[in-house]
């Protein structure tokens, strides 16, 4: 039911050294794949039908093969290590353990797009994450499998980490490339696409780091092993991030398609006594589902039919001591603090929603609010540069979709039913800190 | 420490790194801000001077991100998760503890200089909730409790390693350096994994659970018709 790929050697306490990958069979694909013609390896990964794992879900060949061929241009391969999606805790446990394994792709997406310089734009506030990926760089420089001539074949390449300083919305692709020039973090319109017009208006790959890292085994197993988990259309094996109230919080790594069901089984389920109320496919941004979606396949296609998204496969999972209200205004002070403030109606938009809902949990909202907020939705959905509006959406129209009842709740009690201390990991303990001063 | 020449070459050096300076722009914050503790108006002018930009430019840049800060951070900054899933969990019992504790407010930092505290948003380790950290470093699975106790050794100069990071805890300028690309070469500190980052993997074996095997080994032929020059260069 797991199938441990990128997770297989996380347990090996020397698999962040550049000897400890080795050990296991790292930089093998590599080799292999710089002894290929670069088409090959982007038809290679084409044929194995690795979509991305950062939470669009694009196919990954596709993207690559976009990029213009002897159009004299220098070509740019930038890694978006800047997870900060509500939830999404996968690329850096996965950077921490085995920052080579990420590398390795870099080099093979690199050769594949004929690109000279590659960029880890990592967000700053994971300092640890940021030592392991810049001792990678330097140990894979000294070895030759970086620099004017790796591996020996003549093809050259230098990669740059390059920490961010604190903003969500340079996760957003376009975002992204404006702050590595040097620019506030702003989504740029597009067409023109990356592809053709990137990081100093050159053709530019933009790829999440799961599924750069998960290059390597398709070049080492072969687009039919990598097909041979998951489902038709959503095919390989990746990493799901468990958290909230399940007894064994963390990274599962199974085939794509396979259920929370499954997954809170082999976690142990929820904690004592408690019921799963409502919980994200893929961070914050995707609709809420609940109980009634438990057996729904975690694949790009069977999510959306649900009414939601994949994303990126952060399940948060919230019990029944949980107030929905309260969740959704946090996510929502999240959004509004994050709007970058280039386009009107999410600048706008998330700021009054806050307004709204802050009074909707103190118990003084009425149900004309409720009639706002969704017309306020819908007011920013789609109309925005980037899918920052849209997700800023996502968790108020579930919210009020699925719990409405609850919303009311606050209006007729005149306040939160809930007690937040419930919903506390250290709820059953003695109570921490009550008496401590 | 005010800003130096010394300064000045290291930003040299963080330009030199790129195909374009101004790429250069936020690790050089990054630098003056490891000097200062915080980005001064001084360190915005020599942000500009080096990359030929005017200061209302660098400070547009500056003002935008939310790990530079415009007064000095203590020399440790903490900063509590309270986006949804931490918050829920205990976040913001932990934020409220350390604000009544400290007797300082968001992005406050004590008399003492010492410590400076904010409440951040998600910092990608939910299954570790309720997270804190410190100069960047991660304190995983904290309470109101361990937290005070956190601070305190903070406050009295004995910090505690964190739980997933190098063995001891840099300071907050120290730890500005390394975000502005120079390496404290410590990355061989600290585990390479925390539990939760291993239970996923530590199930699949218990219940001998794997991926299927590679049709054929790493080393030797694949589909592919260029395998044999691999494998010489394997050779």
């Amino acid at each position: 039911m797991l199938t441990p790929v990128l997770s297989r050697h996380w347990d090996d306490p020397q698999i962040h050294t550049i000897d400890g990958y080795e050990s296991h069979d790292g930089y093998l694909a590599a080799r292999k794949a710089l002894a290929m013609d670069p088409d090959a390896v982007i038809q290679l990964v084409k044929d194995s039908g690795l979509r991305g794992r950062g939470g669009a879900g694009f196919p990954t060949g596709m993207k690559w093969g976009f990029i213009p061929q002897g159009d004299g241009k220098p070509h740019y391969l930038v890694v978006n290590a800047d997870e900060s999606e509500p939830g999404t805790c996968k690329d850096v446990p996965l950077m921490l353990a085995n920052p080579h394994v990420l590398l390795e792709g870099v080099i093979i997406a690199s050769y594949a797009i004929r690109a000279k310089h590659a960029f880890i734009y990592v967000r700053g506030e994971v300092a640890h994450v940021i030592r392991r990926l810049n001792q990678a760089v330097k140990d894979a420089y000294a070895k030759g499998y970086l620099g004017a001539d790796a591996f020996g074949t003549g093809y050259g390449l230098d990669v740059i980490v390059h920490a961010g300083a604190g903003a969500y919305i340079c996760g957003e692709e376009t975002a992204l490339l404006d702050s590595l020039e040097g620019y506030r973090g702003q989504p740029r319109l597009r067409p023109p696409f990356p592809a053709t017009h990137g990081l100093y208006a050159s053709p530019t790959v933009v790829n999440n780091v799961e599924s750069i890292a998960s290059v390597p085994a398709i070049v080492l197993g072969g687009a039919e092993w990598f097909g041979s988990m998951g489902t038709e259309k959503s095919k390989g094996f990746t990493l799901y991030s468990l958290s909230g109230h399940v007894k064994n919080p963390g990274q599962y790594e199974a085939p794509l398609g396979i259920t929370l069901r499954q997954l809170l089984d082999l976690a142990g389920g929820m904690r004592d006594g408690h019921q799963l109320k409502f919980w994200t496919p893929g961070g914050s941004s995707t609709p809420i589902l609940t109980d009634a979606h438990l057996d729904v396949p975690l694949d790009y296609e069977a999510v959306v039919t649900a009414g939601s998204m994949l994303g990126t496969k952060a399940l948060q999972c919230f019990d029944d001591t949980t107030c929905v209200v309260r969740a959704v205004l946090r996510w929502t002070e999240f959004y509004a603090h994050e709007s970058c403030g280039k386009c009107t109606p999410c600048r706008e938009g998330t700021y009054w929603m806050v307004q709204i809902l802050e009074r909707l949990e103190k118990g003084e909202g009425t149900e004309e609010d409720l009639t706002t907020l969704l017309d306020t939705c819908d007011n920013i959905f789609g109309r925005s540069f980037c899918a920052l509006g849209d997700g800023a959406t996502s968790p108020i129209v579930s919210g009020i979709q699925l719990f409405r009842e609850e919303f009311v709740a606050h209006m007729t009690q005149g306040g939160c039913p809930f007690d937040p201390i419930a919903s506390t990991v250290f709820a059953s303990a003695p109570p921490a800190g009550v008496g401590a001063r | 420490m005010p800003l130096t020449d010394q300064t000045r070459a290291a930003a040299r050096e963080i330009i030199a790194r790129y195909p374009k300076a101004r790429s250069a722009l936020l690790p050089m914050l990054h630098l003056v801000q490891s000097e200062e503790g915080y980005v001064s108006p001084a360190g915005i002018a020599l942000c500009a001077e080096e990359l030929e930009l005017t200061k209302a430019e660098v400070a547009a840049v500056a003002t935008f991100y939310s790990m530079y800060k415009r007064r000095p951070a203590g020399d440790y900054h903490v900063g509590v998760c309270t986006n949804t899933l931490c918050a829920v969990l205990g976040g913001d019992a932990i934020f409220d503890s350390l604000k009544e504790h400290l007797g300082v407010g968001h992005n406050e930092t004590t008399p003492d200089g010492k410590v400076s505290l904010e409440h951040i948003e998600c910092n990608a380790a939910c299954d570790f909730a309720p997270v804190v950290m410190v100069n960047w470093e991660f304190y995983d699975n904290q309470t109101p409790q361990s937290a005070r106790e956190l601070v305190d050794a903070l406050r009295g100069g004995n910090p505690p390693a964190p739980t997933r990071g190098p063995d001891s805890l840099c300071t907050f300028k120290q730890v500005s350096r390394l975000l502005a690309g120079f390496d404290d070469g410590r990355s061989g500190e600290g585990v390479a994994a925390g539990p939760a980052t291993l239970i996923g993997l530590d199930i699949a074996k218990q219940r001998g659970d794997d991926a299927p095997p590679y049709s054929s080994p790493p080393s030797s032929d694949d589909n592919d018709a260029d395998s044999g020059a691999a494998d010489a260069r394997e050779g």
